[in-house]
């Protein structure tokens, strides 16, 4: 009898992890089918190797290549349109603007990856507790969220820039900020809706501490919307990074950035086209495919979003 | 509807005392010293203690933000270190400007996007509406700020149609160099309209209550617009108001390419010279101005949904 009952109990924890595996198993299989989302990720691949190789040509060569080509002035060809000896040409110092594209790769796409990482887990963390906890400590987290939607993100992280100085890590912290709110309310929404279902109940009944809930039950349960905002807000981030860094107040030349680069176009607008167009391609580019994934990502992980 | 409004506006004032204190925290935290900065590198120790005690400096944060507000309230709101002229004049000078160009920008962006997305929303999956989707996918990728320089490059420099710089005196003159910026800063936002009036068409589109309307034979025309838009309107509405903080944000750049004197660039230009109270003023307008907008934008839910405004005849 004991056996019987232990046998059953296992075939449902087997079939319990089988179904949660097949979820996201099933949400792969909708992704693939999406070849949209799919090129959008092939591309993001793709600018993650070449941004990877960069950063090992910088570490293997000491910067020494860096110095030498991505960073270094020649101004005898200054503004030189794309050839085959430079496919983007040069741009307004005579630096080659292709190295300077792949060079710039890092600073959009893993710096607003980093800033949206931060956000998420910081506005995770409050949006959670508030929806978990409920009552005041809902109302303070959320009334001081509030307060921080009411001020355009963009103007937030200008305001922190302004105040803290521009490094790197400045403009990190900025934008990681000012998308914290986003993110918190996300995950108190779908805390909110978990949080009073019966397997919650179950696991507090068996004695479940509140963090082994949050952490084991509720967390894993919300991540679908977390991921597809998040993804969305990566995008978002690197506009601002660009924005920033166009308005010089981001990364500042002759680090080459895309949005810093573009601030030095706008004075060469009549002389050069090519180094206006083609930076501002690589952002729209990997936006575009940021987003193309995002879109995806959430037809994949909620189906009923689609119909 | 009164009750309503007026419990809109007094909830608007936490939150104004919010964001301006959070702004004023935020300023009040960068280094350096205002004083040394107006009395130059050579004021002696005594001369600096002085110009702090002056300025306030030495009291607590709370007392001095405190300060602040009472100040802004009599329409003070200090003077520019580096030019010593009033910064509520620069401020209210320059906000007119932006005013008239954001407005600029959120019809381009209404013009564009609500029709699109009604026209995709009716004819999915046809030729129109994937090119108006790859279109607006476009639209959401691009930085407004290239978008603009495109534009410059485009009907400026090769068409010479419009004015690439500033912002023109007299009606014509004003109307011809807001195109550019308007077109810039709203193009954005109409793409993202564009999305959200397809979606949310789409979602009302297949009610019972629109295949009743047909059946009653009500002619497409009343279909759309008193069937389908009124009901679809919430949702799009709330996308128009989001898109407004967008929109002063990428004012800050659209104002930089197209040397528009407006909030954004004073802002800018004052962060640049360090002069903190002029940043200070100029985020707060900013903010304050938002906040406003989204104030017009719950009123405005009342007018269009019914069940607020029924909420509030009652009591």
């Amino acid at each position: 009898m004991a056996n019987l009952e232990k046998t059953a109990s296992e075939q449902n924890s087997n079939i319990s992890t089988k179904k949660q595996r097949s979820l996201w198993q099933e949400a792969w299989r909708r992704f693939k089918k999406n070849k949209l989302a799919m090129a959008g990720m092939g591309f993001i691949m793709f600018l993650i190797v070449i941004a990877i190789g960069t950063i090992i040509v910088d570490l293997v060569t000491n910067k020494s290549f860096y110095d030498a080509y991505v960073i270094k002035l020649d101004l005898r060809n200054r503004l030189e349109p794309p050839s085959s000896a430079h496919i983007f040409g040069l741009d307004e110092f005579g630096r080659d603007m292709f190295l300077r594209m792949i060079w710039a790769i890092r600073y959009s796409l893993f710096m607003g990856t980093i800033a949206i990482v931060i956000s998420t887990i910081v506005g995770g963390v409050l949006g959670a507790v508030a929806g978990f906890y409920g009552k005041l400590t809902d109302n303070v987290i959320m009334r001081f969220m509030d307060i921080l939607l009411a001020i355009p993100s963009m103007l937030l992280a200008i305001a922190i820039v302004a105040a803290m100085g521009t490094s790197i890590t400045n403009v990190l912290i900025a934008i990681a900020i000012s998308y914290v709110p986003t993110f918190a309310r996300t995950v108190r929404a779908s805390v909110l809706t978990i949080k009073d279902q019966e397997f919650i109940e179950a696991a507090r009944a068996v004695g479940a501490s509140d963090t082994r809930i949050i952490f084991k039950y509720i967390i894993p349960n919300s991540l679908a919307p977390i991921i597809v905002q998040a993804t969305l807000g990566v995008a978002g981030a690197i506009l601002s990074i660009a924005g920033l860094s166009f308005l010089g107040l981001g990364i500042q030349p002759p680090t080459p950035e895309w949005g810093a680069m573009l601030s030095n176009a706008r004075t060469y607008i009549r002389d050069a086209w090519h180094i206006t167009v083609i930076p501002g391609m690589g952002i729209m580019l990997t936006i575009l495919a940021i987003n193309v994934v995002g879109d995806g990502l959430r037809d994949a992980l909620d189906p009923r979003l689609k119909s | 509807m009164y009750k309503y409004i007026l419990k809109r506006l007094l909830m608007m004032i936490p939150v104004l005392l919010g964001v301006t204190f959070i702004v004023f925290f935020i300023m009040a935290l960068s280094p350096g010293d205002p004083a040394a900065m107006i009395l130059g590198d050579q004021a002696s120790a005594e001369a600096l203690e002085m110009k702090r005690e002056e300025l306030g400096l030495n009291d607590p944060i709370l007392i001095r933000y405190g300060n602040y507000i009472i100040d802004m309230l009599h329409g003070d709101l200090g003077v520019s270190y580096k030019n010593s002229l009033d910064v509520w004049e620069q401020v209210w000078e320059r906000f007119p400007n932006t005013t008239i160009l954001a407005i600029a920008g959120i019809l381009v962006a209404l013009v564009i996007g609500i029709p699109t997305g009604i026209i995709s929303a009716k004819k999915q999956y046809t030729l129109i509406d994937n090119v108006a989707m790859i279109v607006s996918l476009i639209g959401v990728a691009m930085p407004n700020f290239w978008f603009g320089l495109l534009v410059v490059i485009i009907f400026s420099l090769h068409l010479g149609w419009l004015p690439s710089q500033g912002m023109g005196e007299g009606l014509v003159p004003l109307l011809q160099s807001l195109v550019l910026p308007a077109l810039t800063l709203g193009t954005g936002s109409a793409a993202m309209i564009t999305r959200m009036t397809r979606s949310s068409m789409l979602e009302v589109i297949r009610q019972d209550y629109i295949s009743t309307a047909r059946a009653k034979g009500l002619s497409e025309r009343i279909i759309t617009y008193r069937h389908m838009m009124r009901n679809a309107m919430i949702p799009i509405i709330t996308a128009v108001g989001l898109q407004f903080g967008t929109l002063l944000g990428g004012a800050m750049l659209t104002e930089t390419v197209f040397s528009w004197p407006g909030l954004g660039r004073l802002m800018v230009d004052s962060i640049k010279s360090k002069d903190i109270p002029l940043v200070l003023g100029s985020v707060i307008f900013l903010a304050i101005m938002f906040s406003v907008v989204n104030l017009i934008v719950d009123i405005i839910y009342a007018f269009v949904d019914p069940r607020i405004k029924s909420e509030y005849k009652k009591g």
